[in-house]
C-alpha cells in the first residue's frame, strides 16, 4: 500500500509514531519521516496512524 | 441486531467503525445534536478562530465500512427508557436500541453570574467557533474567562488577530490544575511576553455592561474591559439523558474496561469519549473522565470490539485498559505535548532544558513517572509511552 502525508498539514506531533513505528518516525530534529511503500500486513497500524493523526494529514492507498 | 450511538463526535465515529472492523453486520445509528459529520474540534480554538476554517476543512476523513450507517442530525436525546430499550429524541423521535453507546461528550460550563446577556461566548462546537471569530474580529479588546488550556489558546490566537487580551481565572497560574503551580507560572510567563494580562486568584461578581457584555467585575471591587467575554471555564457531561436507570452517572458514566456501563442489570449499555469514566490500569485503579484528544478513538475500538465480543460469545471481553492519555496544545510558536496523567502526580522533575524554553519535564508519583510533558520536544517524547506501558 501507498502511505502519504501532507508535509504542508502535518506538525510532527509524532502520535502516528506509536500506531506504527516501522512506518513513521521522528528524526533528531523533531520532524517527522515516513516510509511511502509499505507491506499490506501493516494495514491495520497504519489506518490507526492515519485516525490518531491530529492533523488528520495521513492518506493510505 | 441495532446498535444506537448517541453523539456524532468523534467517539461516535470510531465506535462504527471499530463495530464494523470486527465484522459487526447489524444496524448502525449515530444521532448528532449537530448538522454536521464528526469533525475535528482542536483546531476551533487555532486555526479556525485565525484563519475561519470551512466544516469541510475540519470533517474527518469517513471510511467505506460505515458507508452505510443511519444519520440523524440536528437531534438530541432526551430520555432513555432501559426497559422498552428505545431514546426519546428532541423531536419526538423514538429510537430503539439492542446496544446503546452514549457519546454525547461533553459541554461548556458557564458561569452563573447576573448581567449582560449578550457578547458572551463559549467555545466547544463549530458554530461557537465561527461566532467567536465573527465577534473577534470587530474587537479591540476581550477578556477571557478561564486559563485552562482552551483559555490560553484562545489567548494565543487572539493575539495572533491584533486583538488585546486580558485573562481572569479563579486559579493560581495559567494551566494550573494539569501541569501544577511552577510549569504554570512559566506558561504565564510566555504568555505575558505577548502582552497577555492575568488577573489570577479572581472570583468574577457579574457581567458589566447593558445588553451586551463590556466586561467582567470581580469580587475585589475590580472591573476587568473588553469589547466580548470568552467563557473557557471547563465542561460538564452530558448525561442528563441516561438517568433514571440503575448507570453510575456521578461524573460522565462510569464504565468498566470493555467501556460496558456498570450496573446491576445486563443493559447493554456501553459509554466512549469524553463522556466515559474508567480506570486507567496502566497508572491505578481509580476511574477518571479524561478528556484528552487520543480517549475517543480507544475507547470507540475497544467498544466496537467489546460488542462484537459479547454479541458473539456471550461474555464480556476482559482485557485492561492500557491507553496512555496524551494531549497537545499550541500556543505561539510553542507546542506542548503530554503522555500520561499528569494529575496524580506529587512533584515535577526538569530532565532537559528549562520551563522558559524548550523542555521535557518529568511527572512523579513518589518515584514513579506517572506523566511527561514537552515543549517543542515532541521527538524526545516518544519512549516514554512505551515507558508507562511497561512499569507503572
Amino acid at each position: 500500500m501507498k502511505v502519504h502525508v501532507d508535509m504542508e498539514k502535518c506538525q510532527h506531533y509524532g502520535q502516528c509514531v506509536f500506531e506504527a513505528d516501522d512506518v513513521f518516525s521522528l528524526g533528531d530534529d523533531g520532524k517527522l519521516v515516513y516510509k511511502a511503500d509499505v507491506d499490506d500486513s501493516r494495514r491495520s497500524d497504519v489506518e490507526s496512524a492515519v485516525d490518531v493523526c491530529p492533523m488528520q494529514a495521513i492518506t493510505v492507498e | 441486531m441495532k446498535v444506537l450511538i448517541v453523539g456524532a463526535g468523534l467517539a461516535g465515529l470510531r465506535s462504527a467503525e471499530s463495530l464494523r472492523g470486527v465484522g459487526f453486520a447489524g444496524e448502525i445509528t449515530i444521532v448528532g445534536e449537530e448538522p454536521h459529520f464528526p469533525y475535528n474540534r482542536p483546531p476551533l480554538s487555532k486555526d479556525a478562530l485565525a484563519n475561519g476554517l470551512t466544516i469541510a476543512d475540519l470533517e474527518f476523513k469517513r471510511r467505506e465500512s460505515i458507508a452505510d450507517v443511519t444519520w440523524i442530525f440536528n437531534d438530541s436525546a432526551i430520555s432513555t427508557d432501559y426497559q422498552k430499550q428505545n431514546v426519546l429524541l428532541d423531536s419526538g423521535r423514538l429510537e430503539s436500541f439492542d446496544v446503546l453507546v452514549a457519546a454525547t461528550g461533553i459541554r461548556p460550563r458557564r458561569l452563573k453570574v447576573p448581567g449582560a446577556e449578550k457578547s458572551k461566548f463559549s467555545l466547544r462546537n463549530f458554530m461557537e467557533a465561527q461566532e467567536l471569530r465573527a465577534s473577534m474580529l470587530g474587537a479591540r479588546k476581550m477578556v477571557i474567562v478561564g486559563a485552562g488550556f482552551i483559555g490560553c489558546e484562545i489567548a494565543a490566537t487572539a493575539r495572533k488577530l491584533g486583538i488585546d487580551v486580558a485573562v481572569v481565572a479563579a486559579d493560581p497560574e495559567p494551566m494550573f490544575r494539569p501541569l501544577g503551580a511552577e510549569f504554570g507560572r512559566a506558561m504565564r510567563r510566555r504568555h505575558e511576553a505577548h502582552d497577555v494580562s492575568f488577573h489570577m486568584d479572581a472570583k468574577i461578581a457579574g457581567y458589566l455592561g447593558g445588553d451586551s457584555a463590556t466586561g467582567v467585575s470581580l469580587e475585589s471591587g475590580e472591573e476587568i474591559l473588553g469589547d466580548l467575554v470568552v467563557e473557557a471555564i471547563g465542561s460538564l457531561p452530558n448525561t442528563e439523558w441516561l438517568a433514571g436507570g440503575e448507570l453510575d452517572l456521578q461524573d460522565g458514566v462510569l464504565v468498566d474496561s470493555s467501556m460496558r456501563a456498570t450496573a446491576p442489570s445486563d443493559l447493554s449499555v456501553y459509554a466512549v469519549g469524553d463522556v466515559a469514566r474508567y480506570a486507567f490500569d496502566l497508572f491505578d485503579s481509580t476511574p477518571r473522565r479524561i478528556e484528552h484528544w487520543n480517549l475517543p478513538t480507544e475507547t470507540g475500538r475497544r467498544a466496537g470490539k467489546s460488542i462484537a465480543h459479547f454479541l458473539t460469545t456471550g461474555e464480556v471481553l476482559a482485557e485492561p485498559v492500557n491507553f496512555v492519555p496524551s494531549f497537545w496544545s499550541d500556543q505561539y510558536d510553542d507546542n506542548l505535548q503530554s503522555f500520561g496523567i499528569l494529575g496524580i502526580a506529587d512533584s515535577i522533575k526538569v530532565v532537559e532544558g528549562d520551563l522558559m524554553g524548550d523542555c521535557v519535564v518529568e511527572y512523579l508519583r513518589g518515584d514513579n513517572v506517572v506523566g511527561v510533558v514537552g515543549v517543542n520536544t515532541s521527538a524526545k517524547l516518544a519512549p516514554y509511552r512505551k515507558r508507562f506501558q511497561e512499569i507503572n
